[in-house]
């Protein structure tokens, strides 16, 4: 018997079908639905062409959670809603209920147990969250701990719907991005070239491969102290980590020289203006568990300016395309540095070609 | 009863503050279980020392290529010991959500009791990538925790240079905006790549994703190397009743400022209702009995803005479908690309129009299986092949809806373009 257990064959039954996860309102009116409105901040309000009405309710969590916490999140909803759950890219949990009369003390249960009601609209919602120390081979950092510190300062920017339009944060542990393109982003900077353990690249690394990640050519086979090697063209390496993972020996994290930088103005909405890239704004600053006080800073001082000044419907990278980024720095306060111009491929296009210049 | 805590004075700063707490989750798991006493003191050597200290490996079910993302600890003690032995082993098993990510309660208390028998309590909902991630178990119980998973009706995700693990928005299930049912398009790319997402064989990653329309709320533009987003051929819908309704709450301040000024083609006009034009690309909404807010369809980029304010008020027309655009990936190596708009239109409402994008999926895999260098996404591999020979080679052909702009550059040799032209025109010929 253990052994047939053992000879278990996977099923690769691949994506299942959602039909039955779905709450029986969402099914029933699949691809009928008419509008929506948000009664409240954290409350979605769907009509359907059937006369149908759901209502969801969204709530932040930790993302990293642990079991007792999933439970506790599976009692509300069946205690208080109708049973189904669904959760956000951002990891929220939307609760869904076709009576409107739950709705409140579900609110109210949600908040009593410590998960805020929130992230709809007009709001800054939830962090794309990343892995970082607690599981990622690579990190610069934590994301855990960044996107906890960053969102118990922005808890009520998360519960109202106060700024002009809704609000993406991404972290990223290198600069990978995993976090992804987003209105204000958080991403490790290294700040020097990797430091290469010799004794270990010719047993651990594929060379030819670890050369040809880099993306200045800066990396080639050399023999060190006898044994074969890489080294790096410091003059060249832009201190990316694109080594890194491939060839472990050539390590790219620092306590102290990777740092973190700021990116503002990315959208993936084709929303107004075509989907945009972010933009760096701010770096250099220090790695500094368990808060992050230095980035959280920055950050809080950006959404300031961009809820005081940005109209209407304007995504940060909207407000920016209106006053230009003269004025964002000038507004910001943050220091415009000669490492902001871009000199990558296709740079030319981000210089300004033109004598529009506002005074 | 667990073992005794390591002292955490980094991670004990988290548990401040009104937001959850994954530390407070992860001390609840460390009552009963060495392996969580063991993370949490790991993760503070991490804090205290500002370093990651998990490598990879070579950890699988039986099968399977990937799904499983392997750790094992780096801190050591002076005899190659590992310091936090109960934490030694730290792997994640990656699981395919349903599309939309729906859940009952039963299914999410099924997965904690999988985790909690054979794992350590943690699991994130949801990876970048869409995954659940189960995270925290060992080499040994990780088959024993996939065969109880792979029992429920879930499968493993992608990880390596592999089809990766999608998303699709909630879409049809809840938004008026959904333009196809991206949970059956989801459903059918996906399961028709299966061997490619278990058993990694491709030169890099390949990642789909499924949103409903050009709010993208599935990021699928910078974030898939094929982005399905969903669009509609016909006029935008109207409701005279709830443009009215909008407008008396909102005004007309708040309609020009917000909504004609930021339509990005200017495709939108305030008209008197009786001098609204009459051509069947135009479509009108009332505002009150004297005028109304008239929408030239032929300007219209199908951007969502309008929609996003007047909900209801105007609505994504019926011919309805999606576009592919193709490409998008993030920073490294040769920085970050948005995907390329390749197929303007398909339809996606039958069990044959999914067959077609299954269809246009795997020519895109199988050319980037042949062509794309080590390690190289699809959008650095047409950035260095140039777009027409992607083209061509998959079967696409050209479209100057492909472009921002034409060419501004005058390298590059023409000697083909009567036969060009004789080939246009003869499409055009076949398809009157």
């Amino acid at each position: 018997m253990a052994e047939a257990q053992a000879l278990r064959k996977a099923v690769e039954c691949g994506v299942p079908d959602n039909d039955k996860y779905m709450h029986p309102t969402l099914l029933k009116n699949r691809g009928n639905w008419k509008y929506h409105d948000r009664p409240r901040p954290g409350v979605l309000h769907h009509v359907s062409h059937s006369g149908d009405q759901v209502w969801s309710v969204r709530a932040g969590t930790q993302r990293q959670m642990d079991t007792h916490t999933i439970r506790k999140l599976c009692d509300i909803a069946e205690q208080y809603a109708e049973g189904f759950v669904r959760f956000t890219i951002r990891s929220n949990i939307e609760y869904i209920v076709a009576d409107q009369k739950k709705v409140d003390p579900l609110i109210a249960k949600l908040e009593g147990e410590g998960f805020p009601v929130g992230g709809t609209g007009n709001s800054v919602t939830m962090v794309a969250h990343t892995q970082g120390w607690l599981h990622c081979d690579i990190p610069g950092t934590d994301a855990s701990g960044v996107v906890k510190s960053m969102m118990d300062q922005l808890y009520d920017e998360f519960k109202n719907e106060q700024m002009p339009n809704r609000v993406h944060l991404s972290t990223s542990c290198c600069e990978i991005n995993c976090g992804g393109q987003a209105d204000l982003a958080v991403i490790i900077q290294h700040t020097k070239p990797p430091k290469i353990n010799h004794d270990l690249v010719a047993n651990v690394c594929e060379r030819p491969a670890v050369v040809a990640r880099c993306p200045v050519a800066a990396i080639r086979p050399a023999l060190v102290n006898g044994k074969p090697s890489l080294e790096v063209d410091e003059k060249k390496c832009i201190c990316c980590g694109a080594c890194y993972p491939p060839c472990p020996p050539m390590q790219i994290n620092d306590p102290e020289h990777s740092k973190l930088a700021i990116w503002v103005g990315g959208k993936n909405s084709n929303a107004r203006g075509k989907p945009t890239f972010m933009k760096m704004v701010a770096s250099g600053l220090p790695n500094n568990a368990p808060r992050w006080p230095e980035v959280n800073e920055v950050v809080g001082r950006i959404l300031r300016t961009y809820k005081a000044d940005a109209r209407p419907w304007e995504r940060m990278a909207d407000w920016i395309d209106r006053i230009g980024w003269p004025r964002f720095f000038e507004k910001t306060g943050l220091p415009f540095t000669k490492y902001l111009i871009d000199d990558w491929r296709g740079s030319r296009a981000n210089l300004n070609a033109s004598n529009h210049v506002r005074f | 009863m667990a073992k005794p805590m390591h002292p955490t004075p980094n991670l004990d700063q988290l548990e401040t503050g009104p937001w959850p707490s994954f530390v407070t989750g992860l001390k609840r798991l460390a009552k009963d279980k060495d392996y969580v006493v063991d993370v949490l003191g790991h993760l503070e050597h991490s804090y205290q020392t500002r370093k990651g200290y998990w490598k990879g490996g070579t950890v699988g079910v039986r099968g399977y290529g990937g799904g499983i993302i392997p750790r094992f600890t780096e801190i050591k003690d002076e005899a190659g010991q590992p310091v936090f032995k109960d934490a030694a082993e730290f792997h994640t098993l990656r699981v395919m959500p349903p599309p939309g990510m729906h859940y009952d309660t039963a299914t999410l208390r099924q997965f904690c009791d999988i985790w909690d028998k054979y794992g350590s309590g943690l699991i994130a909902l949801h990876g970048q990538s869409g995954d659940i991630m189960m995270q925290g178990c060992t080499t040994e119980n990780v088959q024993k925790a996939w065969d109880e998973i792979n029992e429920m009706g879930f499968d493993l995700g992608g990880a390596g240079p592999a089809v990766r693990t999608s998303m699709s928005c909630v879409g049809a299930a809840r938004c008026e905006q959904s333009c196809y049912d991206e949970a059956k398009a989801h459903k059918a790319v996906i399961n028709s790549f299966l061997d490619d997402i278990h058993r990694p064989a491709l030169p890099y990653k390949f990642k789909f994703k499924f949103s409903g329309c050009g709010n993208d709320c599935m990021n699928a533009i910078q974030r898939s190397d094929m982005a399905v987003i969903g669009t509609w051929r016909d006029n935008i819908r109207t409701d005279d009743e709830l443009g009215k309704k909008w407008f008396a709450r909102h005004g007309m301040n708040e309609l020009i400022n917000d909504v004609v000024s930021r339509c990005p083609t200017k495709a939108l006009q305030i008209k008197d209702a009786g001098a609204v034009r009459k051509d069947a690309h135009i479509s009108a909404v009332a505002l009150d009995g004297k005028q109304c807010l008239e929408i030239d369809n032929k300007d219209c980029v199908r951007c969502m803005h309008c929609i996003n304010v007047m909900t209801g008020a105007l609505a994504p027309g019926k011919d309805k479908g999606a576009s592919i655009l193709v490409g998008g990936k993030s920073h490294l190596k040769i920085g970050g690309l948005m995907g390329t708009l390749v197929v303007p239109f398909m339809k996606l409402e039958t069990e044959e129009d999914r067959e077609k994008l299954v269809e246009l999926a795997q020519s895109i895999i199988d050319f980037f299986a042949e062509n794309a260098l080590e390690h190289e996404r699809t959008g650095e591999m047409i950035e260095r092949i140039g777009l027409v020979n992607f083209l061509e080679g998959i079967g696409l052909d050209v479209d100057a809806h492909m472009i921002n702009t034409p060419r501004t550059n005058p390298y590059v040799r023409t000697d083909g373009w009567d036969e060009e032209v004789a080939k246009i025109e003869a499409r055009k010929k076949a398809a009157a």
